[in-house]
């Protein structure tokens, strides 16, 4: 199938993306937090944490529930301002959210009163993008996550991985940089789940961006990510960060190497052992 | 089942031989139905005017207010308890005031109208306008919409069946409205037909002035609600 890109990065760049690009030729990493907290009242519920992302990887952090992990992923989205602490994109402060970050949430988040291609569409109606183009890489999306004869249903009709697919076209229409998953699988059921996170992650390598996976299902945590990020109960901190050095694609298999599972033993270990303590 | 009541009403009158000014016969009622027809049909057409003005200038005045009361904090304070009072005031004690300020044409009816309407309304315009679920505008902030954009794109059509709920409600209140504005003073409208008819003792011509007035309220509820199948088509 032909790659429709975003033709509107090329050929007519907007403020933003310029001045992004310019931005990338320094050293600075794409996503750099130094001694972030976040507090809720009197209530420390997130680091201080560390953590550097340079771009093209795939980064998967993994914790129990309550650890503050969608916490961090709203920080790095700009949805919420850290307590304490530096976070930076290239090298500058962040201040709110940024175009070139597409955040899938938990929730597939539709538009329920508009169609797929519409919802699909939101972020070229906000921005906006250039109409055409927009709707041509909005088909192509929507062909490549087998969505295409449901363009013109309303979100109520569709099964929840269908939700979840349109989501994850629309976090990727004006083809952002980064692109945040917040538990994207979280409503699904198991079996769509593998599914799912699989034909996701082999889009995901297609098309070549930055992304930051919060999940609380190790598996799930491994098997998509080059990175595994470890985060301790409340308040959440780096217990863990290594590389995954499992080759691509990966498929159902790959969950029975022994790399995979030396990796998964080591995530569990650290998880449970500071739980007992 | 609307048929054997119909039956049994008809029965009992003439079995007990109710007299006609305290409890007439359907078929009475029908008979003298059609023999003030004419009468029926033009005050009818005066009620539903009354109604279907006061109920579209209600809409017209709530909307503007609800967005202002929704989106500014100091209007809400400043407004709500304003409105609240409004609506706590019976509106039949009102509409001898009204009447006395307006005079007895058709403005007076309206401006009742107005007041029973706005108020279910507004109060739904309002709470759809808050009630846009946190993820919704999580994701039009990530998009860095602007507050119009977020309005248009998602508050308003979020709002849209609170809207109709409101309207639901306010229609069958405004054609009470009416009524009421019509008891108080006036030379036209069923209200009238309705205080006219009793005073002369024509019972079955107050029955169908009542039955009409009836017909009348439904039908506008079943049209909003046909508006609003045609404008929501969305489930949650």
């Amino acid at each position: 199938m032909k790659h429709v890109g975003a033709a509107w990065q090329q050929s007519s760049p907007t403020a933003e993306s310029a001045s992004t690009a310019e931005q990338s030729r320094n050293d600075a990493p794409l996503i750099e937090l130094s001694n972030v907290s976040k507090y809720f009242g009197e209530l420390r519920a997130l680091g201080p944490i560390d953590l550097a992302i340079a771009g093209a990887s795939f980064v998967s952090i993994v914790g129990p529930s309550g650890c503050g992990k969608s916490t961090l992923l709203r920080l790095i989205s700009g949805l919420d301002r850290p307590s304490e602490g530096r976070l930076q994109r290239y090298g500058a402060d962040l201040d709110g959210p940024s175009r070139q970050v597409g955040i899938m949430f938990q929730d597939h988040v539709l538009l329920p009163w508009a169609s797929l291609l519409e919802n699909v569409m939101l972020p070229a109606d906000v921005f906006p993008l250039p109409r055409a183009a927009a709707l041509e890489r909005a088909r192509w999306l929507l062909e490549l996550t087998g969505l295409k004869d449901f363009a013109d249903h309303k979100p109520h009709m569709l099964s929840g991985g269908m939700k979840q697919r349109a989501a994850f076209c629309r976090a990727l229409l004006p083809d952002p940089e980064l692109l945040l998953l917040d538990e994207p699988f979280g409503a699904l059921d198991a079996l769509s789940r593998e599914e799912l996170s699989l034909e996701l992650s082999r889009l995901w390598q297609d098309l070549a961006r930055t992304a930051i996976l919060i999940t609380h299902d190790i598996e799930e945590a491994i098997l998509l990510g080059d990175r595994l990020i470890v985060m301790s109960q409340r308040p959440g901190r780096i217990l863990l960060d290594i590389r995954i050095d499992l080759p691509r694609p990966r498929d159902v298999d790959t969950a029975k190497r022994q790399r995979f599972l030396e990796i998964k033993q080591m995530a569990r270990d650290l998880i449970f052992r500071r739980k007992q303590a | 089942m609307y048929v054997a009541l119909l039956v049994l009403w008809e029965l009992s009158v003439h079995t007990f031989a109710v007299p006609s000014w305290i409890l007439p016969a359907p078929t009475l009622i029908a008979a003298t139905a059609r023999s003030w027809a004419p009468d029926l049909i033009y005050n009818s057409y005066i009620t539903i005017a009354e109604t279907l003005v006061g109920f579209l200038l209600a809409l017209v005045l709530s909307l503007p207010l609800a967005i202002m009361i929704a989106f500014t904090v100091v209007l809400r304070q400043l407004l709500y308890p304003i409105l609240l009072a409004l609506q706590s005031i019976p509106k039949v004690a009102l509409a001898p005031l009204v009447i006395l300020w307006l005079g007895v044409g058709t403005a007076p009816k309206v401006v009742v109208v107005i007041l029973v309407s706005f108020f279910p309304i507004l109060v739904n315009v309002v709470a759809g306008l808050e009630a846009v679920p946190k993820p919704m505008l999580d994701l039009m902030h990530s998009l860095k919409a602007s507050e119009a954009a977020i309005f248009r794109r998602v508050r308003a059509p979020f709002a849209t069946p609170y809207l109709f709920t409101g309207c639901k409600i306010a229609i069958t209140f405004a054609v009470i409205g009416a009524v009421i504005g019509e008891f108080v003073a006036a030379q036209e409208g069923l209200g009238y037909m309705i205080i006219i008819s009793t005073a002369q003792s024509l019972t079955p011509l107050a029955f169908a002035a009542i039955i009409l007035l009836t017909f009348i309220s439904i039908g506008f509820f079943y049209a909003v609600e046909f508006l609003e199948r045609r404008f929501v088509t969305w489930h949650l």
